[in-house]
């Protein structure tokens, strides 16, 4: 084990940590805005994996597929944030319509085999399934606008349970539509160049995934402290309930990261895809690593995130290639260490 | 005259002997489906105990389910332990060891209430499955551990009518058991301080110790019910301590009802029963099992027991009414 051991395993390491970044520093603003831990994150580094995959499949451009995938991914974000995790409103109205909707289509599938064909003619079998699942989804609509649960955003641990369920939906439909196979996303030759720094070749391409996280990262940094947009977001994350004293729409600001949160997880699935690979079950192996870069960095803090997504990074790498036997051990135990000295993590305020 | 509690009662060992009775007269596959279910239904009312009864939402119990079934696949196959007349050994070792294990965790974990107390969980549940994923020379890392064979003393478990006897009778002693505890005065101050910690601080009460006491308890019958899974399935995997492993455990509770005990029961048969029965008969079963979930937390917050209690209600509320209707018409 030479210098060059060292200077490599660390190199893939931070660039490991550039891509864990990206998950966690969404998962982290999310958490201290909403103090909800969302479950489904793994699910949008998967699907924006996937995304990018068919806009690559459809228009052959790499660079393309970065930014569909990611605002396909927000939008994703978007609807789950605003149609499930909050209660009221119009919008209660717009869930329970699509929730009745989607039953009715689960009904529809399991009717459908088995019903004959009724109205004749070559739109009849159309028509017939408009019909069933309008018959089904029209009462069920009613059933739900009667039942008054209680709101689900006084209960945080409703909401985490919600996320989950989604992660499994999120699942299913991914196998569905990309089915089981281990996938790869080909960045552009000009990426998958090495280069020689100082005797070491470096993959071009893990350079590249650094410098994105450090460009993304000022970003976000100075959204955050020089926007009023930042501010609103800072003083919800410090005291959800002052800030909506003093006039904050809170609420919005909740969408908005949650949107931001989804963005930057299925950028991380674009950029992450190319050397992890795209495949059923990664959504459930990055959520456990992007908890960690959030547990040690602080929840809601950016550069808490930074400095969580480095340790991780080269805790992981290092303990691979050092400790193989308990190198998943080395990285959550020293997580659980920080979580039981300081449950906020090591930059987060109380 | 029985109160409404002992009725409930009566129900309860009524559906167990029907259980009992039914289940061993069907077809294999509805028998191994059923002894499955009641393994894992041990494990679902321990995240019960905690979850319904305490407060505390733990989303790590696979770790004590995990070290309970790693312990008994470990033992039979590295020393040939645990498949004669030594099972009962194992079975006790498994609950020492999810204790054991659980007074560990517990230490970081009670800290901690709320979202914290979920993430430390979490945290420490990964610790486990990382060490089952990795720890190839015991654990076989990621292909686990194939058991050859179940225990046989006298009583050859590899039958599975007789197994499904075995883990009937630890499904119903633990949930007996469970029972009494919540109903002890030690249950009824967990469920003080689910209710509101403070003030049970106040009236002198060491909160810590109460859930710590409690965790520790949990822990046991995870690890029970990791033993028990072990024999069920013949083979340990870093599966059976993954994440989704306590995410699932969690759903079945709160599907079922939390602060039911039968309601976990419930949440398991039926997660259990969409899971095998339906994933053969059509592709998109998860589908079906994610949206149930989504439908229970959006609409049913105390999960399918909730409906019972509802109607119960309102049932007691019409009778109520009626009686006093009656004695508003009565003549004076």
């Amino acid at each position: 084990m030479g210098s060059q051991f060292w200077i490599i395993q660390a190199f893939n390491g931070v660039s490991y940590g550039a891509l864990l970044f990206l998950v966690g520093a969404g998962l982290s603003l999310i958490f201290g805005v909403m103090r909800i831990v969302n479950l489904s994150h793994g699910s949008y580094f998967l699907l924006g994996g996937y995304v990018a995959l068919s806009v690559i499949h459809g228009t052959g451009s790499w660079a393309l597929s970065l930014p569909v995938a990611a605002l396909a991914i927000a939008a994703v974000g978007i609807v789950m944030e605003r149609l499930f995790l909050r209660s009221g409103g119009a919008l209660a109205r717009v869930r329970d319509a699509v929730i009745a909707f989607g039953i009715a289509l689960v009904f529809r599938l399991m009717v459908g085999r088995i019903l004959p064909q009724m109205i004749p003619g070559p739109l009849g079998s159309i028509i017939q399934l408009a019909l069933i699942t309008a018959i089904i989804a029209v009462p069920v609509y009613v059933l739900l606008r009667r039942i008054s649960a209680i709101p689900i955003e006084s209960d945080v641990l409703r909401q985490v349970l919600l996320t989950v369920g989604f992660a499994f939906l999120f699942q299913q439909a991914a196998l569905d539509i990309w089915g089981g196979n281990n996938m790869d996303i080909n960045p552009p030759t000009e990426l998958t160049q090495s280069i020689v720094v100082g005797g070491i070749y470096l993959p071009l391409y893990r350079v590249f995934m650094i410098g994105m996280a450090i460009a993304i990262g000022i970003l976000l940094w100075l959204v955050m402290e020089k926007t009023r947009m930042g501010a609103a977001v800072r003083a919800t994350v410090d005291d959800a309930q002052m800030a909506r004293g003093v006039g904050i729409d809170t609420n919005r600001i909740s969408m908005f990261i949650f949107a931001l949160g989804a963005f930057l997880a299925a950028l991380g699935g674009v950029i992450g895809g190319a050397f992890l690979g795209i495949y059923p079950g990664l959504d459930f192996e990055m959520l456990p690593l992007a908890f960690a870069v959030v547990i040690i960095g602080g929840m809601g803090s950016l550069g808490g995130a930074a400095i969580g997504a480095l340790a991780v990074g080269l805790a992981d790498n290092f303990g691979k290639a050092l400790f193989p036997e308990v190198s998943y051990f080395t990285l959550y135990a020293p997580m659980v260490l920080i979580l039981a000295i300081k449950p906020t993590g090591l930059f987060g305020r109380d | 005259m029985i109160s409404g509690q002992q009725i409930k009662i009566l129900i309860v060992i009524a559906a167990l002997a029907a259980l009992a009775l039914i289940v061993p007269h069907s077809g294999s596959f509805v028998i191994l489906l059923a002894t499955r279910a009641m393994a894992f239904a041990i494990l679902a009312m321990s995240v019960d105990l905690l979850l319904g009864f305490t407060g505390l939402s733990s989303m790590g119990q696979a770790a004590y389910f995990g070290v309970g079934a790693y312990l008994t696949a470990v033992l039979a196959t590295k020393l040939h332990f645990g498949l004669g007349w030594d099972f009962w050994l194992v079975v006790i070792m498994g609950i020492l060891i999810g204790a054991a294990l659980a007074a560990f965790f517990g230490l970081f974990a009670i800290r901690a209430g709320g979202v914290y107390f979920l993430m430390i969980t979490l945290a420490l549940g990964q610790c486990v499955w990382g060490l089952a994923y990795r720890w190839n020379s015991l654990t076989g890392g990621d292909n686990g551990i194939n058991l050859n064979g179940r225990p046989n003393f006298g009583l050859d478990l590899g039958n599975e009518v007789t197994f499904f006897y075995l883990v009937f009778a630890f499904f119903a002693v633990s949930m007996a058991l469970m029972y009494l505890l919540v109903r002890s005065p030690f249950g009824q101050s967990l469920a003080g301080i689910r209710e509101r910690e403070l003030r049970m601080q106040i009236l002198g009460y060491n909160t810590w110790l109460h859930k710590y006491i409690a965790f520790i308890i949990a822990g046991g019958f995870g690890g029970l019910a990791g033993v028990l899974w072990a024999h069920t399935n013949g083979h340990v995997s870093p599966e059976t301590v993954v994440l989704t492993t306590s995410v699932d455990s969690l759903l079945m509770v709160v599907l079922g009802g939390a602060g039911t005990l039968v309601g976990a029961t419930i949440g398991t048969a039926i997660v259990f029963g969409l899971r095998e029965y339906l994933s053969t008969l059509v592709p998109w079963w998860q589908y079906v099992l994610g949206g149930v979930y989504v439908l229970t937390i959006l609409y049913l917050p105390m999960g399918l027991m909730g409906i019972l209690t509802h109607i119960g209600q309102r049932f007691e509320f019409k009778s109520k009414s009626e009686r006093m209707k009656k004695l508003a018409t009565k003549p004076s």
